[in-house]
Formats: C-alpha cells, sequence, structure tokens
C-alpha cells in the first residue's frame, strides 16, 4: 500500500503524490542526446514554438471570428483587423506562423532524408512526422477557407472538387463533403470546427506519438554514429562527462535548442511587423463570389510542388500522379533498401538522389506558382515526371549501395 | 479457469454491444454530413426564355452554381449543322435554340469566361476552352459543360426538374 509521511516541503508533498522528480528525470535530465549535432536538431523545438504562436493567436482570433457566409469576411476584414485593438498582431502572427511552419517543416523532412534519420528503429519517428505534416496541411487549408474571400470560395471549390476523383464522377461525395451543391455555409461550418477543433486535436495527439517514437532510438547525429545510449549516459553520470558521447537534454541540449529559437524569433517577428504581405493572398480581400473565378487560382507557396504535378497531365493521369506525390514520402523508410543510416554525402548515389529531390521540388514549386503557359508548362512536365522517375528508382539505387 | 470463461464471455458480450454501437454512430455521423432539407429544396430555378438576346450569354444561378444560357444565331446553328454532339445539346424552345449549362470548367470547376469575339469559353484556371454549344475545344477539360436536369414549360424553363428532352440527353450520354 501506499504510504504517506509528512511532507517536509512543497516539492516533497508533490513527489509523494506526482512523483515528480522521476518525471522530470525521465523527460528532460535524464532523457540524453548526442554530443555531435548541429542547429538542423534545433528544427523541432522551433516547431514546437511555432504551434503555440499559432494556438495562442488562434485563440485571440476566435473571440471575434464569426462563422458564417455573410459575416466571415469582415469579421475578419473589419472587425479584427480594424476594431479590436492590436486585432491585426494576432491575424499577422497567425497567418506568418501558417507560412513559415512549412518552412521549418520542409527544413526538418530533408534533414531527416539527409541524415538518414527514418531507418534502423526511427522509422515510427518518420511515419508520425509524416502524419504531422498532413495535419498540418489540412489546418491550414481548413483556416484558408475562413476569412470567406475568393480565394477562400475558390481554393474550397477546387480542392473539393479531386474528391470526385476524375472519370469517376463521385459528385455525391463532393456534395456530401460540402454539405451543399457548393461551398456554402453548411460547408464553413464544417471547416471551421475542423480548424478550431478537430484538426488541432489530432495535431497535439500526433506531436505526443512523435516524442513518444524518438524514445526509445534516441535522436541520430550527424556522424550516423549508432550510440550505446545505456553504457554513454553510465559514462556520464558517473563523472565523465567530457568523456560521455551524449549529454542532457535539459537543460544542456535545451540551452542550445532555445539559442536557435531565440534567432528564429527575430527573424519571425521581423515578418509579421514589417514583410508580413507574402502570408496574406491580395485576392482574398475581394469577399467569396461564386458567380466569378479569380483569373489565377494558385494555393499557397507550401502546396505548389504537388499542384504542380496535378496540371500538365489529363485528369485521371493528374489525379493518379498527385496521390502518388501526396503519400510517396510516407513509405520513404521501406523505399529505401540501403542498411546505412549515415550521411547522404557517405551514401554514393544516393548523395545524388537526395540533391536532385531538393532542387526538383524547388524547380516544381516556382513552376507552380508561374501562370500554366508556354516554357514553364514544359519545364513543369519534366519536373513532375523527374520526380515521378526519382521515386520508382529510389530502391533500386539504395539496394546497389555498398554497405559500409 | 471458470471465471476466465465468463470473463470471456463478458468480454465478447461488451465487445457485440460496442460494435453495434459504432456502427450506429458512424451512421448518424455521416448522415449529420448529408446536405440539409432546406438545402436540397432550394434547387428550382424558373427561367423565362423569351427575354434572351442572340450571342449575349446571361449568367444565371441555380443551386448555388452559375448557368450559361446563350441564346444560338442562325449562323451558330449552320456552323452546328452536321456535328451530332452539338446538335444532341441543343434545346429547342419554340423557335429559338439555346445553350443551357452548368458555368463550371468539368477540369476542376472554374467558371469559363465568355469571348463575345470569338463565341466561345475560355477557363482561365488551366486554359480549357469549350465553343458556343459547350463542348471541349481545347484541353485538360474531359468532357463538355454538363446540363441541368430541365423541364420546358411553354415559354419557361425549369431547372431542377427533370423533362423528356433532358432525359433523352442523359441516356444518350450527352451530359452526366
Ligand atoms: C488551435 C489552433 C488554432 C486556432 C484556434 C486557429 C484559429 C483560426 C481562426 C479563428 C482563423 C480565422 C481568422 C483569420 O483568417 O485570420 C484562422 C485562420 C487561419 N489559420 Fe488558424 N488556428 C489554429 C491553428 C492553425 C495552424 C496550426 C495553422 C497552419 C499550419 C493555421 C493556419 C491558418 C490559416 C492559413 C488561416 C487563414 C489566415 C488568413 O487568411 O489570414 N491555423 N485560424
Ligand atoms: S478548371 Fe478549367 S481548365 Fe482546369
Amino acid at each position: 500500500m501506499a504510504h504517506f509521511t509528512k511532507a517536509t516541503s512543497v516539492k516533497d508533498w508533490l513527489n509523494q503524490r506526482l512523483a515528480i522528480e522521476k518525471v522530470e528525470k525521465v523527460m528532460a535530465s535524464e532523457y540524453w542526446i548526442p554530443k555531435n549535432i548541429n542547429f538542423l536538431w534545433a528544427m523541432g523545438m522551433v516547431l514546437v514554438i511555432t504551434f503555440a504562436l499559432l494556438v495562442v493567436s488562434g485563440i485571440f482570433l476566435l473571440m471575434y471570428y464569426v462563422p458564417t457566409v455573410d459575416e466571415a469576411f469582415n469579421s475578419v476584414n473589419y472587425t479584427i483587423m480594424r476594431e479590436v485593438d492590436f486585432g491585426w498582431l494576432w491575424r499577422h502572427v497567425h497567418g506568418v506562423a501558417a507560412s513559415v511552419v512549412f518552412l521549418v517543416i520542409y527544413i526538418h523532412m530533408f534533414t531527416g532524408i539527409y541524415y538518414g534519420s527514418y531507418k534502423k528503429g526511427r522509422e515510427m519517428i518518420w511515419i508520425s512526422g509524416m502524419l504531422l505534416f498532413i495535419a498540418f496541411s489540412t489546418e491550414a487549408f481548413s483556416g484558408y477557407m475562413l476569412p470567406w474571400g475568393q480565394m477562400s470560395y475558390w481554393a474550397g471549390m477546387v480542392i473539393t472538387n479531386l474528391f470526385s476523383g476524375g472519370s469517376l464522377h463521385a459528385d455525391g461525395l463532393v456534395e456530401w463533403i460540402r454539405g451543399d451543391y457548393v461551398p456554402a455555409q453548411a460547408f464553413l461550418g464544417r471547416f471551421f470546427m475542423l480548424h478550431v477543433l478537430l484538426v488541432p486535436l489530432a495535431i497535439m495527439g500526433l506531436i505526443g506519438l512523435h516524442f513518444a517514437a524518438l524514445r526509445i532510438p534516441h535522436v541520430n547525429n550527424q556522424d550516423g554514429e549508432e550510440i550505446d545510449f545505456d553504457a554513454e549516459s553510465k559514462k556520464y553520470l558517473d563523472g565523465d562527462k567530457v568523456g560521455s558521447k551524449v549529454m542532457r537534454f535539459a537543460n544542456d541540449f535545451m540551452s542550445k535548442d532555445m539559442m536557435v529559437v531565440g534567432i528564429f524569433l527575430i527573424f519571425f517577428f521581423y515578418l509579421t511587423f514589417y514583410n508580413y504581405g507574402f502570408a496574406m493572398d491580395p485576392v482574398n480581400f475581394d469577399p467569396a463570389d461564386g458567380l466569378k473565378t479569380p483569373a489565377h487560382i494558385y494555393p499557397e507557396w507550401y502546396f505548389l510542388w504537388s499542384y504542380e504535378i496535378l496540371r500538365p497531365f489529363n485528369i485521371d493521369l493528374g489525379l493518379a500522379l498527385f496521390g502518388f506525390a501526396q503519400v510517396i514520402f510516407v513509405f520513404l523508410p521501406f523505399l529505401d533498401r540501403s542498411p546505412n543510416s549515415v550521411p547522404a554525402s557517405r551514401r554514393g548515389a544516393f548523395k545524388y538522389w537526395f540533391w536532385g529531390m531538393l532542387i526538383v521540388m524547388i524547380v516544381l514549386t516556382a513552376m507552380g506558382k508561374l501562370p500554366p503557359e508556354g516554357i514553364y508548362s514544359t519545364i513543369g512536365l519534366y519536373a513532375a515526371i523527374i520526380f515521378i522517375a526519382m521515386w520508382v528508382a529510389l530502391p533500386i539505387i539504395t539496394s546497389l549501395e555498398k554497405k559500409l | 479457469m471458470k471465471s476466465n470463461s465468463r470473463r470471456g464471455f463478458m468480454g465478447k458480450a461488451f465487445g457485440a454491444v460496442a460494435a453495434v454501437g459504432a456502427v450506429g454512430s458512424l451512421v448518424a455521423m455521416k448522415k449529420s454530413w448529408d446536405p440539409l432539407p432546406s438545402v436540397k429544396a432550394a434547387g428550382f430555378t424558373t427561367l423565362d426564355m423569351s427575354i434572351y438576346e442572340e450571342g449575349l450569354m446571361v449568367t444565371e444561378k441555380w443551386r448555388g452554381k452559375p448557368i450559361f444560357v446563350l441564346k444560338k444565331s442562325a449562323a451558330v446553328m449552320e456552323k452546328e449543322k452536321g456535328n451530332a454532339a452539338a446538335e444532341a445539346r441543343n434545346i429547342k424552345i419554340g423557335n429559338d435554340n439555346f445553350m443551357v449549362a452548368i458555368g463550371l470548367c468539368t477540369h476542376l470547376g472554374c467558371i469559363p469566361a465568355f469571348r463575345e469575339a470569338e463565341g466561345d469559353f475560355l477557363c482561365a484556371c488551366h486554359g480549357g476552352q469549350f465553343d458556343a454549344s459547350g463542348l471541349v475545344t481545347k484541353v485538360p477539360p474531359p468532357r463538355g459543360f454538363d446540363i441541368p436536369p430541365f423541364k420546358i414549360e411553354g415559354n419557361t424553363l425549369v431547372l431542377g426538374e427533370v423533362g423528356p428532352e433532358w432525359q433523352t440527353m442523359k441516356d444518350n450520354g450527352v451530359t452526366l
């Protein structure tokens, strides 16, 4: 039976009831981090902080936002932007964070690819990360509907139409998703619910899963070295802090993390105050009009690469390849057939695959923003084909890779 | 042993109750997302077809969607002659000939613009084109404009109701 004694301090009182000292050890001071890692390993913490910024700014927006087709536009563009003191701050923080969070996600992803941090027991970290990417994409899309401007409406129209599956003509499914023949009140209401409740809840759950998946394999390191965490942490606790290959998560590694977060926040608030325009589409400052399409409909920059894979083909092939691009990254741990989990620079052909993939995605992104005409169409088409071909080639080039 | 089989039974009994509950809630959740009766009931629009002018495209509204109405001139009709696909889409009311179609690009749903000079439609989203009868002249759109269910009543056209003319188009695969 649990035995409680008279507490000697508040800490002791809590300790007897919640074992706070033990929790602190498990979560922080005896959570071991390799010493040989660089600033790219701070991106996870930057993402946590950016998510916190989104939640806090979102809560303030939520107090004045009205989720009806008649009032949504004015509640954002008039009430929040002009009437509410500092309302513009919350909106700009929210918009800039929603954009920047994807930049950081892409850096985080490509860091993982470069260092092979998705193999050798780290598969679940990668898969939960990709689920987070999907959840964030849903969150960003549903949020984009809320101001009910022209881009909200027409992006909603085009994206929900993707679910008709081209020649399958699943119009019933599209109408079910919308709750109407076209995006209207039922549509705005359900995307509002998704944006402020269901998807944020899923994101929080997935962050928990992501961290849990890190627990057993620990984070990778920049030399792809397999570290015996039990032996190295014992060495550290026995007093050989210099000789040990690991350090405590808190406060030791945290201090480095927060240093990077500090630099990020300066950059972030510079954008929020002086350069927020990139996160606000001018077309969305016109209220939604179901009888007038804007001249060009394009998604936010972070969706452009996959949108560009949809565009150059006929509708069925376009949809199939678009679907391929959406899910293929999830399978990376299984498509990479090589046992080597070291930096790409030491992996032969994979090194070129890595840089090639990065370049192709940047090219697709750039072409997705340009109008679908002439030379841009052609470059986009070739980039899309190269993207697909590279994924098909991945299992082959990695199974030919020499074991290190 | 005895208590084990009892636990086993209780586990299965709970599983059965939970499965019925789960299926029931999924049905309820699916149905809660269906279009509301009021949305479905507002699905009719009546057009007076005597007011349109030849060659002037007018956009009407039905179920929140734009409806293109184009009264075709004799010249256009002359051009369509012999083109079975175009003739099958023609809607005749009295002595007048019309193109009536849902004004959403069959590719991904943008609204194509009518070009009065050319007498055709251009979709700015991905460059699709349609002629005056609503047939595709340039991809990516996979098919001509869809034709909304209609019923001819004298000089008026009721959208949302199925008349014999529309039924024929549907049966012949002219529209979805
Ligand atoms: C619990 C967290 C969140 C809450 C309560 C919340 C709430 C809101 C509200 C009320 C709006 C409408 C006002 C406006 O448009 O400025 C909005 C917009 C938006 N949200 Fe969120 N949000 C949350 C998280 C996120 C996340 C994680 C992302 C992206 C990754 C995101 C992306 C967006 C976008 C792109 C808009 C449109 C912004 C604009 O056009 O100005 N939100 N959000
Ligand atoms: S929506 Fe018209 S061409 Fe794509």
